[in-house]
C-alpha cells in the first residue's frame, strides 16, 4: 500500500487506517465518524486527500484533447476556473468523475479518484497519441500532496493564514499559506463550503500542523463518506461504474455531447430514450442502515447507504425504474432479509434548505 | 474503557465474543462481543436484537452490531436458544462499545450443549489470539 507524505501524522493521531484505493488511508480517528462528520457541518474538518491523482494536460492542443475527452464543454473553464465532468468510454459507460482546473493558459490540471488514476492516465495519454494531439500528458500525483478543509469555518481558518483572499468557489489560484506555495481550489466534497489546497509533498506536514493547531478537526474517510452521501455526491465504484452512463446517473448537467467526447453518441442516445433506471436519494422511515447492495423489492438496488449523522437516520442513494423517481415514492428496501421502508426525498438530502 | 479488557470470569469464542455462564443456573449464558470486536468495530449505532425463541448454534451469527461504516456479524459460542434481549440497546447502542461485558450484553440463551464449553477459550487463551 502507498502512503501519503501525512501518515506519520494520522498514525501518531491514534487513526484507524484502512486500504483504500491502493493507499492507507485514515478511515476514521479517535473522535469517531459521527463527531467528525459534525465538526464539519458546524465548524471546519480537515482530510488528506493525498491518495487523489493528478494528471497535467499542456500544449496549443490540451484544450482541444481534454473536449474530447471529458463530458464537459471544456471551453468554458477561464483561466482559474474550475469545472466537474465525468470520463467516458466509447459505450457511454463512467470510467470516472473528474475536477479539471485551467492553472494557465494551456495548462490544465486534472483531479482523478485514488482507484481509477493509473486507468485515467493511461486513458488520455493513449488518446492523445492515437488521436494526435499535439499536447502532453503529464502523471503530477507524485507532486501533489492534497488537503481539504471543509465547514462552515474552513475559509476563515484558511484566510486567517493566507495574506491574500482566497479564491471563490469553483476557481483555483496560486496561494501562499503560513509561506507555504499552494494551488488553492474552491471545491469540496462534503456539501459546506471550504478549499482543497495542492501542494508539495514535503510542505504537507507543516500546513496540516498549521491548520489542526487553528482548530480544523482530523476527519477520516467514513466521515468523508457520510458527507457526500448526505450531499448526494457520486462516489466511484458505488454511483458510478462502466457500467452506468452519466444520464441514469443524474449526470447529464455536467455533459455536452456537442463537443464530441468519447461517449457523446451513446450519451446522447441515451439522454433521448431516457434512463431504464434513475439514480434517486431516499431515507428510511423507521431503524436500519441501508448498505450498498441491498435490493429495492420494487425494483431496482442501493448503491450507497449509511447511517446519516446529521438526520439520524439511515439514508442511500439507490438505481430505480424511472416510475419510481418522483420524490414522495415509497420504496421496500431488503436489508439482508429484512424489508425496510424508504421514501424518495429531493437531493441533497442535507443541506441549504432543508 | 480505554485499554483491552477480558474478564477473567468469562469464556471467550475466537471471533470475538463472549458468554458468562449464569451463576444460580448453568444452563443459561449471557452472550456479547468483547473488548478487541467494539474497538475495531468504532462506535456502534444500530443494535437490532433477534427475537426471543431464536434457535443459535456454536459459531454460527445470531445477530448483527453496524457502525455507520460497517455491518459486524455476532458469532455464538454456544448453541441454544434465546431466552431474553437487551432491548434497552435499541436506543443506547453505544453501550456495546462503553461496557461491552456489563450493559452492553446482547442476549441470553438457554444452553442446550454445556461440553459446547470445551472449545472456548479462557481469557488468558483470547488475549493471547489477539497478537
Amino acid at each position: 500500500m502507498r502512503r501519503t507524505p501525512l501518515y506519520e501524522r494520522h498514525v501518531a493521531a491514534g487513526a484507524k487506517l484502512v486500504e483504500f484505493g491502493g493507499w492507507e488511508m485514515p478511515v476514521e480517528y479517535p473522535t469517531g465518524v459521527r463527531a467528525e462528520h459534525m465538526a464539519v457541518r458546524q465548524g471546519c474538518g480537515v482530510f488528506d486527500v493525498s491518495h487523489m491523482g493528478q494528471i497535467e494536460t499542456v500544449g496549443p492542443q490540451a484544450l482541444a484533447l481534454l473536449q474530447r475527452l471529458l463530458s464537459n464543454d471544456v471551453s468554458k473553464i477561464p483561466v482559474g476556473g474550475a469545472q466537474y465532468s465525468v470520463l467516458c468510454d466509447e459505450r457511454g459507460g463512467v470510467l470516472d468523475d473528474l475536477f479539471t482546473y485551467q492553472v494557465d493558459p494551456d495548462r490544465f490540471l486534472t483531479v482523478t479518484n485514488a482507484s481509477n488514476h493509473e486507468r485515467d492516465l493511461e486513458w488520455f495519454r493513449s488518446r492523445a497519441r492515437s488521436e494526435g494531439f499535439t499536447a502532453q500528458v503529464r502523471d503530477r500525483i507524485g507532486d501533489y500532496a492534497m488537503i481539504a478543509v471543509q465547514g462552515p469555518l474552513a475559509r476563515e481558518v484558511v484566510q486567517a493564514i493566507s495574506d491574500t483572499p482566497l479564491p471563490a468557489r469553483m476557481t483555483a489560484g496560486k496561494r501562499r499559506l503560513s509561506g507555504i506555495d499552494v494551488l488553492a481550489c474552491g471545491t469540496g466534497y462534503t456539501g459546506e463550503d471550504g478549499v482543497e489546497l495542492l501542494l508539495d509533498p514535503a510542505d504537507a506536514p507543516a500546513l496540516w500542523d498549521e491548520l489542526c493547531h487553528r482548530g480544523a478537526v482530523p476527519a477520516g474517510l467514513a466521515a468523508r463518506d457520510t458527507l457526500r452521501l448526505e450531499a448526494c455526491f457520486h462516489l466511484y465504484g458505488n454511483d458510478l461504474t462502466m457500467e452506468r452512463n452519466p444520464i441514469e446517473a443524474g449526470l447529464g448537467w455536467c455533459c455536452g455531447e456537442d463537443t464530441g467526447f468519447i461517449g457523446s453518441d451513446a450519451v446522447r442516445a441515451a439522454r433521448a430514450a431516457g434512463p431504464r433506471e434513475a439514480l434517486v436519494a431516499f431515507k428510511l422511515e423507521g431503524p436500519g442502515i441501508p448498505r450498498q447492495g441491498n435490493r429495492v423489492v420494487e425494483g431496482g438496488v442501493v448503491t450507497s447507504g449509511t447511517l446519516s449523522p446529521s438526520l439520524g437516520v439511515g439514508i442511500g442513494l439507490a438505481y430505480v425504474p424511472p416510475q419510481l423517481t418522483a420524490v414522495g415514492t415509497r420504496l421496500q428496501i431488503d436489508v439482508r432479509g429484512k424489508i425496510r421502508s424508504a421514501i424518495v426525498e429531493r437531493k441533497p438530502l442535507y443541506g441549504k434548505g432543508t | 474503557m480505554a485499554e483491552g479488557s477480558y474478564p477473567e470470569d468469562l469464556l471467550y469464542h475466537p471471533e470475538h465474543d463472549w458468554a458468562r455462564i449464569d451463576p444460580d443456573d448453568p444452563r443459561i449464558a449471557t452472550l456479547g462481543i468483547t473488548w478487541y470486536a467494539q474497538d475495531a468495530l468504532g462506535e456502534v449505532v444500530f443494535f437490532d436484537p433477534p427475537s426471543p425463541g431464536t434457535a443459535v448454534t456454536k459459531d454460527q451469527p445470531y445477530a448483527e452490531v453496524e457502525s455507520v461504516k460497517a455491518v459486524s456479524d455476532v458469532v455464538a459460542p454456544f448453541s441454544g436458544e434465546i431466552v431474553e434481549v437487551n432491548e434497552a440497546l435499541v436506543d443506547d447502542p453505544g453501550a456495546i462499545n462503553e461496557d461491552p461485558y456489563g450493559e452492553g450484553w446482547l442476549v441470553k440463551v438457554r444452553i442446550s450443549d454445556p461440553s459446547e464449553r470445551d472449545a472456548l477459550l479462557d481469557a488468558d487463551a483470547y488475549s493471547a489470539t489477539l497478537g
